[in-house]
């Protein structure tokens, strides 16, 4: 629980006087992802900014430090029957919520709870001069000035160190069911699609290993209703199942070595014939492939089926790693980074090699 | 901010009538009159001329030509916005994107739509409905309001606690830049790579591109809704019965309070039926499957009942659902009713604070001598005090503006924001001192530029020049608050 803000700030003001880059690191956790880290530059760590700043059930808003560890923020809501209900992965224990939000990383959840991104509300941020602002609030409705509290999604700390976060919170389901069934790989998006377009309690719809997984979450009675009405095997320890997906923890994802690409498409796309495995989610829209390639090969891939790819853990890390950018975006972005940062102090190159 | 154009209005429409049909590149003043203004009627100014474009491609040209000669653009839907964000420039054209107003494609399996700009909100979800689909976000404009629009002001409604706002059920735009180039930020997936452009984009107010085309998620119609009316001897007992349900683990679809003035004037409209004598009516709709209304519904008028509710009446009938919610929905009519004019804000409070809000606002109201009735989205904590006056009077608009200005203050000096969904445009920039430092102001000039690096695009909304506010937190603020002593005095 302790504010580290003036210390941060000072490193920041630091590095700018000394010319020093900085490597933004939270609990250390996604070291693995974007680009290889800059070898020349400092350590700027946020680990010890943690501590929830304020939080008010009632209104399902939490602000808290960067640093603050998932695990430490799930605790205190859980103590009110709330939860992050995007299901932010917890990469490992250390994962905090400044990395997930820097990431834009979500759970199985994402398509019908929103991402990390959607229920942020607000952030405090050190800019490249080392200004400490704020933007967005904390309440769910609010258009004063350009959204930059969103934009930090997924940038992955190249416009700055996010320091707070406020962020939307909601209950936790009363009760959850998960219902398997085997599918081919070709019929499954078509069935989860149609699945996710009744108007029914649907929290999850992932397919690995030649089995489809749904699950239900809210009022008993509704899952249970729903349940029967769908059939399947109800999944004993449905919970573990989707906890897994979540934490990247499930067998799919074993033996880390292994390119791990992560495409975001059009749920309904089908899925390219490749020689390695696939993991679905988000109702299709996320789709998971286990196996040697180049970003080049998986571009047009994903480019036909409507959305984007990135080279998530291991393979070569020193060329580009996500979906490439048309040349009217990539000045938009060298801009509003040279915004944010004029001196490319943080995470140079760590999202793009030209960034 | 660009002032320095150097077209003149002759050779400007020439040029543009060599590629946009001559009959709507418009630039005689009669024809320019309906474009002065948008909902925000109090505010107006002719603009240089008008272009409607029928194609991309047009919108492009446009583009590119204002860029090269530094004229500034106004992009305009339904000019239903509440903040004049789409106030034309005197310099300027105001380019309509009022013939792009085809749905493009519906695709009911991945339940998404693809729309162009000048589509209209309530016309997705009308298309959407042979599928069992709608949209979600829905403004109270929904009839007129155009996507385009609604994606400049991130607009919401009021179901956005349970289903969110703009930014949250969109997947894609395509912009044109200020410089001209076509690009689409976003995709078909839910996430894409990088920093979130599009979430930046959403409620720009047509500052950092104009939008030629949206992908929107659909929702799935819930089988059922209810909604749960409840009157209360207090606002403060009415805010408590709002957090009592939330924090029973329910999230209604919708969630809206009126106050006792609101409560009157909607009642004798439309006669809806409220309970007359209550100081605060909450409106609770849960939706879901059958089995989750029933249970929720159930759980929710035991709250109500339990937090000192004096009348509770549930729809039993889409017929009493519908009749329910007419009179919240023509509130603004209503209090139309009951004043010449009325002025509509729309700061958003942590609900915390919601009594307190309300006392302070009762109590500025005798100060500045005007009626002020507040309907609030509760659940997401955003305002609309509905602040009534007399345009004909001369000196009461002035004073009703000075009173909003208050209220928008006070939200923030409670931790809240000045604007919720409406925008800031040209009305609540002075607000935007209040709300940021220059550190943070500068920021959005710096983004700003980022995008639109000769500063052509909407112009002198959205975000004040420096300069400008150090002048009203200083000078004009004072003199702000001395009016409202001697208001009080008066």
């Amino acid at each position: 629980m302790a504010d580290q803000i003036q210390t941060i700030q000072e490193q920041v003001l630091q590095a700018r006087r000394d010319g020093q880059k900085l490597n933004i690191v939270g609990g250390g956790s996604k070291a693995f992802m974007g680009r290889t880290a800059d070898s020349s530059a400092a350590t700027l760590s946020l680990a010890e900014h943690t501590g929830v700043v304020e939080y008010h059930p009632v209104e399902l808003v939490l602000t808290v430090r960067a640093g603050t560890p998932l695990t430490d923020i799930e605790t205190v809501l859980a103590e009110h029957g709330q939860c992050l209900h995007f299901e932010p992965p917890h990469i490992t224990k250390a994962s905090t919520i400044g990395g997930t939000l820097a990431c834009n990383l979500s759970g199985p959840a994402r398509p019908w709870a929103g991402s990390v991104r959607d229920q942020v509300l607000g952030v405090r941020l050190l800019n490249g001069k080392g200004e400490h602002l704020r933007f967005g609030g904390q309440v769910m409705k609010n258009v004063a000035g350009y959204d930059v509290s969103r934009l930090q999604a997924g940038a992955m700390g190249t416009l700055g160190v996010i320091t707070e976060i406020s962020l939307k919170v909601m209950p936790k389901p009363a009760a959850t069911a998960t219902l398997v069934r085997e599918m081919a790989i070709d019929e499954v998006v078509d069935y989860m699609n149609r699945r996710a377009a009744e108007p029914k309690p649907i929290t999850g719809a992932c397919w690995v290993d030649g089995k489809v997984y749904l699950r239900l979450a809210g009022a008993r009675s509704a899952v249970e209703a729903t349940a029967s009405k769908w059939g399947g095997e109800v999944l004993a320890d449905g919970d573990q199942f989707w906890r897994q997906v979540q934490d990247l923890q499930h067998s799919f994802f074993d033996n880390p070595d292994a390119p791990l690409w992560r495409f975001s498409v059009d749920s309904i796309a089908r899925t390219p014939a490749l020689d390695g495995p696939w993991m679905i989610d988000w109702v299709g829209s996320q789709r998971w492939y286990r196996g040697e390639a180049t970003l080049s090969d998986m571009e047009p891939l994903a480019r036909s089926a409507g959305g984007q790819v990135s080279l998530f853990r291991g393979g070569d890390r020193s060329g580009e790693v996500m979906h490439s950018q048309p040349e009217a975006l990539k000045a938009i972005q060298r801009r509003v980074k040279n915004s944010f940062d004029p001196d490319g102090l943080f995470n140079p190159g760590r999202l793009y090699s030209w960034l | 901010m660009t002032t320095e154009s150097k077209a003149s209005k002759a050779t400007l429409a020439e040029q543009f009538r060599s590629f946009i049909d001559p009959e709507f590149v418009i630039t005689d003043d009669e024809t320019l009159k309906p474009y002065e203004c948008d909902g925000l009627a109090m505010y107006r100014e002719m603009p240089m001329m008008v272009v409607l474009p029928e194609t991309v491609a047009q919108v492009q040209r446009v583009m590119r030509i204002c860029h090269e000669q530094k004229v500034p653009v106004v992009a305009r839907g339904a000019g239903t916005g509440l903040c004049a964000g789409a106030m034309p420039h005197k310099e300027g054209v105001v380019l309509s994107l009022a013939k792009f107003n085809r749905i493009l494609h519906i695709d009911p399996v991945g339940r998404t739509a693809r729309l162009q700009p000048g589509v209209r909100n309530l016309a997705i979800s009308e298309e959407a409905a042979q599928y069992g689909l709608y949209y979600g976000p829905d403004p109270s404009s929904q009839i007129a309001c155009t996507i385009g629009g609604n994606v400049a002001e991130n607009s919401g409604g009021v179901h956005c606690l349970k289903y969110g706002l703009t930014v949250h059920n969109i997947l894609s735009v395509e912009i044109i830049t200020a410089e001209g180039d076509r690009v689409t930020v976003g995709s078909d997936g839910l996430d894409s790579c990088g920093m979130d452009l599009l979430a930046l984009l959403t409620g720009s107010e047509g500052l950092l591109g104009v939008v030629t085309e949206v992908k929107v998620k659909l929702l799935p119609k819930p089988e059922v809704a209810q909604v749960i009316m409840a009157g209360f001897d207090s606002i403060e007992k009415a805010g408590d019965a709002v957090g009592g349900v939330i924090s029973h683990g329910i999230i209604p679809g919708g969630l809206e309070m009126m106050d006792g003035h609101a409560i009157l004037a909607a009642d004798d409209f439309c006669g809806a039926g409220y309970p007359r004598d209550a100081k605060a009516l909450l409106l609770c709709e849960v939706d879901g499957t059958e089995e989750e209304v029933h249970e929720h519904i159930a759980e929710a008028e035991g709250v109500f009942r339990k937090l000192g509710a004096t009348s509770i009446r549930t729809s039993q009938s889409e017929e009493e659902r519908a009749l329910l919610w007419k009179g919240r929905k023509s509130a603004f009519p209503a209090v139309g009713r009951i004043s010449p004019d009325y002025y509509c804000m729309d700061g958003t409070i942590p609900r915390r604070h919601l009594a307190k809000v309300l006392l302070e606002m009762e109590e500025m109201s005798e100060q500045f001598g005007l009626r002020v009735a507040n309907v609030f989205h509760a659940g997401d904590g955003n305002l609309h005090p509905l602040i009534l006056f007399d345009a004909n009077v001369p000196g009461e608009f002035e004073k009703a503006e000075a009173f909003g200005s208050a209220i928008l203050e006070l939200c923030v000096e409670v931790g809240g924001c000045i604007t919720g969904e409406h925008g800031v445009g040209v009305e609540k920039i002075r607000q935007m001192a209040v709300q940021f430092n220059d550190e943070e102001l500068q920021q959005f000039h710096e983004v700003k530029a980022a995008f639109d690096p000769t500063g052509i695009l909407n112009p002198g909304k959205g975000v004040p020049t420096l300069k400008f506010c150090q002048e009203y937190r200083s000078i004009e603020h004072k003199q702000h608050k001395h009016e409202q002593t001697d208001a009080a005095h008066g």
